[in-house]
């Protein structure tokens, strides 16, 4: 497939992509009726207020409570949206505390979020044909159903924002550092929260760019430093000059959150908690007197109160050290032998690890470390097997966002077309997967293991307790969703343990 | 999205340099989780375009067809059989009265049912007139999409295991086949967007061809009686199914003896279909008599029919009342309908029988009284069926079909799934593949194709943005009309030659 793909002419390469990206934009373009989540709102608050407000103002206002969260470069990038508005609908751009869904603004902003997934096509078109991949990936990127669910109907811009990661990721990879390093920056600039790959960054430019002597590396290092300051300087440069720094900052590291978000994003802290509530419970049926806290996980609230009753708090600090020391032994890798065809892999690493560990994580940063790795799922079968089993877990544990039964069948639908799509392409690419089976046994019962949490969630838990606990279907997604992940860090930890 | 692509790609014998084999090469595909993924990929399109409003909502006090459907329901739950089709102070015939056999009847019940347990307030007898929610439509969206699941996709499975005994064909031009058949967007679009339940009288016809390709004529006659019980129009394709099924017994020894055989089957699949109705003559003819609405004139709105077509320059309403008017619509049929019959009868053949299933069907679309412009949707299927043979036919017909339906469409607020679902279809048609390049090509060097093209892409902005001059407030529906109207000629006329074409060339070689 690899090899027919290239062979082939360009044109015809990049007519198969534009025709795949096509195919996706037609089922954009259907789904612009849909749910929205308050994110739509959001999102079109950032379109007014960019606007309408001069820079010195944007994190300031607080003319609605949808405030201005994201880094300065996205900021812009809403100004960029709003021009064009008021052709659609001048309401778009209207500063309002009201939410504002008139037929005009759901479709211009649909219509921005499905075009601004240019980027991704562009990224990964260039991932397909500056190294030997096969267009199949191109098709596991551009229909992802997880892009489909959190941009396309619960609504964001993810595809744009990953086109940029893996943009950046590209030119890595063809060992063009110093343009990666700056689309990195200018990523980060846009969504900070990309900072979980930070440290693999610094690293491998340390050790990949800034080689070759003292004095050719010093220079190098610094040349690389005057591309990111220079990006970090023009996003952040006019409020340090209005003084807004620690504004700036306060809203976008905001404090007093929890640790896990009121849908507990599936990583390393479901277990923990489930562990904590499970010795609660002994502790008090033996007579030991726990203090229940006032939060409860279970409840969906999340403050900054001490949620735990019997195992020791988790503060920030905690979980930023843990992060660290997880990605340590790849960023010790990369440190040894920094090499450009395994960035992708690391990448997405560091980005699991951030998942797992992190503070405050949501379940759509998977989308972070799933849709790079696709562009490796097509390297041998072990890749393959792995990323099925990724792509579906990460998939379901976005299923609580389209909480609507109009959106049931969707989310539904998209997960299972997209796990038969990758059977087709995968055991059709890899002839040993007819006779091993791309599913093992034990990842059958996994699968089987999601199949009855859905069908429990949907069908049994009504049935048993109608509108009571609510929150334990959600609870199970969170908890059978960890396990895959938990499964996918080790998975990922292993083989580049073992093969970078 | 990915099925028309691993069918397509999957060649053979991939020449090396283009990009046929793309994203799978055939060999190695699994056909089965293929199939699958073009199903649940064509579930998923319809799930999304149901997204979209339907015909009539919130539009007292008619409303449109989805009231009329959420009425029978209504009607069938609460009252007996013998009550549906009789005026009564519960069933006021006028108000969205039945008009479909009793196979629709029992459909609506058992939906009614459905729709009862869940949502009792939405079928409530009288007090739920035009009732509407968002909890309603979104249970009334999930029976046609059962419907569909249970009738139409099944029947189209079984069609291409047919197909595939009688041609052997390779599997990415079956899996593209596939593809074609259920991403029809004029059927996608009227059913789950519109609202209505083609899926069902389609499905049956669609199995009971599929049953007739792999020989199994009474099974094939109960499933088409049965389509003609669950809407009437179904009849247009029956002069094919009388033709073919005929021609098939004459070939056999005791031919009498079979053509008893199948006599007796559907006389036995009528009589129970219509149980509660035969046992006197009176509920029989009320039944019989909301069947045929005569007294609704020849034609509705701008229908791209010969009568509607016609009527620009010859006032047919006007020159004749509607006793001679039925009389000559039904001449014109019978003459349309019969070459196609009678090859039928002297050669049948499955291809044949496809290309007169479409014959049959156009003829009593551009000649019969009565017609709807959604009954677009009936030579559409059998043109679907042939996509393979006639990959052009297919698409230009797709393309003009939905033009028909434009005005409909835009009525009912369904323009962006009219293009996203129409886009759809252009890209599985043209896909990237050696197949896919080379029906691009043979489309679009001809001027003659060209011109009516432009025609109607131009007509379709117009249309939307131009408001048309006062004293012609439809012209623009009129000019559609005739645009689609002259490519139904044309079609009509082209398959009538190609099935004779059939018997010319190799009479008999392909029959089963």
């Amino acid at each position: 497939m690899a090899s027919t793909a290239t062979k082939s002419p360009p044109r015809a390469t990049f007519t198969a992509a534009a025709w795949i990206f096509s195919v996706a934009t037609c089922i954009k373009l259907l789904l612009i009726p849909a749910y929205r989540s308050t994110d739509f709102e959001v999102h079109r608050h950032w379109l007014a207020l960019t606007s309408s407000l001069p820079i010195r103002q944007w994190y300031l206002d607080t003319s609605s409570i949808w405030t201005l969260d994201y880094p300065p470069l996205f900021a812009h990038f809403s100004y960029l949206l709003s021009l064009p508005a008021s052709l659609f609908d001048p309401a778009i751009t209207s500063l309002s505390s009201d939410g504002i869904h008139t037929p005009g603004t759901v479709l211009y902003l649909r219509l921005t979020a499905a075009l601004s997934d240019i980027s991704l096509f562009i990224a990964t078109y260039r991932l397909l044909t500056t190294s030997r991949r096969s267009l199949f990936t191109l098709v596991l990127i551009l229909w992802s159903p997880s892009l489909f669910i959190v941009d396309h109907v619960h609504f964001q811009y993810n595809g744009f924002l990953v086109g940029i990661f893996m943009l950046s990721l590209g030119f890595l990879e063809e060992g063009k550092d110093l343009a990666g390093g700056f689309v990195f920056a200018v990523l980060l600039c846009s969504k900070h929260l990309f900072l979980v790959a930070a440290p693999f960054y610094f690293v491998y430019l340390l050790r990949h760019y800034c080689k070759g002597g003292f004095f050719r590396g010093f220079g190098r290092l610094v040349i690389m430093g005057m591309a990111v300051g220079a990006v970090l300087a023009a996003s952040f440069g006019p409020f340090l000059y209005y003084g807004q720094i620690k504004q700036v900052f306060s809203r976008l590291f905001p404090f007093g959150r929890g640790l896990c978000h009121a849908y507990w994003a599936p990583n390393i802290w479901v277990f923990y908690i489930l562990l904590d509530k499970g010795l609660a419970f002994a502790f008090t049926k033996l007579g030991f007197n726990v203090e229940t806290p006032a939060a409860s996980f279970t409840g969906g609230l999340v403050g900054d109160s001490s949620p735990f009753s019997v195992l020791p708090q988790v503060t920030p600090i905690v979980t930023f050290i843990l992060v660290l020391l997880s990605m340590s032994p790849c960023l010790i890798k990369v440190f040894k032998n920094p090499q450009p065809r395994h960035v992708v892999r690391w990448v997405a690493y560091t980005c699991t690890c951030g998942f797992m560990f992190g503070w405050h994580v949501h379940e759509k940063a998977s989308l972070h470390f799933t849709v790079p790795l696709a562009a490796v799922a097509m390297n041998s079968l072990d890749d393959a097997k792995h990323f099925f089993l990724l792509s579906i877990v990460s998939c379901y544990s976005l299923f609580p966002l389209l909480y609507e039964p109009q959106e049931y069948p969707i989310r539904l639908l998209l997960l299972l077309t997209y796990a038969f799509l990758m059977w087709v392409g995968f055991s059709s690419h890899f002839a040993p997967a007819k006779k091993n089976g791309l599913v093992g046994w034990i990842s059958g019962l996994y699968l089987v293991g999601i199949a009855s949490v859905e069908l429990y969630g949907q069908f049994f838990h009504p049935y048993l307790f109608e509108n009571k606990l609510p929150f334990l279907p959600l609870i199970l997604v969170s908890f059978i969703c960890a396990i895959g992940m938990v499964y996918s860090w080790l998975w990922q930890l292993i083989y580049i343990m073992r093969h970078t | 999205m990915a099925k028309r692509k691993n069918k397509s790609k999957p060649s053979p014998s991939p020449p090396p340099t283009s990009l046929s084999d793309f994203p799978w090469p055939l060999s190695s595909s699994p056909p089965l989780a293929t199939v699958a993924t073009i199903c649940l990929f064509s579930l998923l399109v319809r799930v999304i375009v149901s997204l979209g409003p339907y015909s009539g909502q919130g539009t007292p006090p008619k409303f449109g067809d989805y009231e009329a459907q959420r009425h029978w329901m209504e009607i069938t739950l609460h009252l007996s059989p013998s009550d549906w089709y009789r005026n009564s102070s519960d069933n006021d015939l006028l108000y969205w009265g039945l008009d479909y056999p009793p196979l629709s009847a029992y459909q609506s019940r058992v939906h009614g049912l459905i729709l009862n347990a869940s949502l009792p307030e939405s079928v409530a007898l009288r007090t739920s007139r035009g009732f509407e929610s968002h909890a309603s439509k979104l249970a009334m969206r999930w029976t046609v999409l059962l419907s569909d699941l249970a009738v139409f996709f099944p029947a189209a499975l079984y069609f291409l295991w047919a197909y595939s005994r009688s041609n052997s064909g390779e599997m990415r031009s079956l899996m593209w086949l596939l593809s074609m058949i259920l991403l029809n967007p004029c059927l996608v679009l009227i059913d789950h967007g519109h609202f209505q339940y083609n899926c069902i009288s389609l499905g049956l016809t669609l199995g009971a061809v599929a049953a007739i390709f792999s020989n199994n004529d009474i099974v094939g006659s109960i499933l088409f009686t049965l389509a003609i019980n669950h809407k009437q129009m179904s009849l247009y394709y029956a002069p094919a199914f009388f033709g073919h099924l005929l021609g098939k017994c004459f070939k056999r020894n005791y031919s009498i003896l079979h053509v008893m055989k199948l006599g007796f089957v559907v006389m036995a699949t009528f009589a129970l279909v219509w149980w509660p109705y035969i046992h006197s003559l009176e509920p029989f003819l009320e039944v019989v008599s909301r069947l045929a609405p005569f007294e609704r004139g020849i034609y509705e709105d701008y229908v791209a029919n010969f009568w509607c077509g016609t009527s620009v320059f010859i006032k047919w309403k006007r020159l004749f009342t509607v006793e001679p008017l039925k009389l000559i619509s039904l001449s014109f049929t019978v003459l349309a309908f019969l070459p196609s019959l009678v090859q039928q009868v002297k050669y049948p053949s499955n291809l044949g029988f496809l290309y007169a299933l479409m014959n049959s069907s156009f003829s009593f679309y551009l000649f019969s009284f009565q017609v709807h412009e959604k009954s677009i949707l009936l030579p559409l299927l059998p043109a679907s069926l042939l996509a393979l043979e006639e990959p052009q036919l297919y698409s230009w017909f797709i393309h003009y079909a939905l033009l028909s339906m434009y005005p409909l469409i835009c009525r009912d607020k369904l323009i962006l799934q009219y293009i996203a679902s129409l886009g759809l279809f252009l890209l599985v048609f043209y896909s990237p593949d050696r197949a896919g390049m080379k029906r691009s090509q043979l489309y679009y060097k001809n001027l003659i194709w060209l011109v009516p093209l432009l025609g109607s892409v131009v007509l379709h902005v117009v249309y939307l943005l131009m408001k048309p001059p006062e004293k012609y407030p439809y012209l623009f529906e009129a000019l559609m009309m005739l645009l689609s109207f002259s490519q139904f000629v044309f079609f009509t006329f082209y398959s009538n030659v190609k099935q004779w074409k059939l018997s010319w060339s190799n009479s008999g070689k392909k029959d089963v």
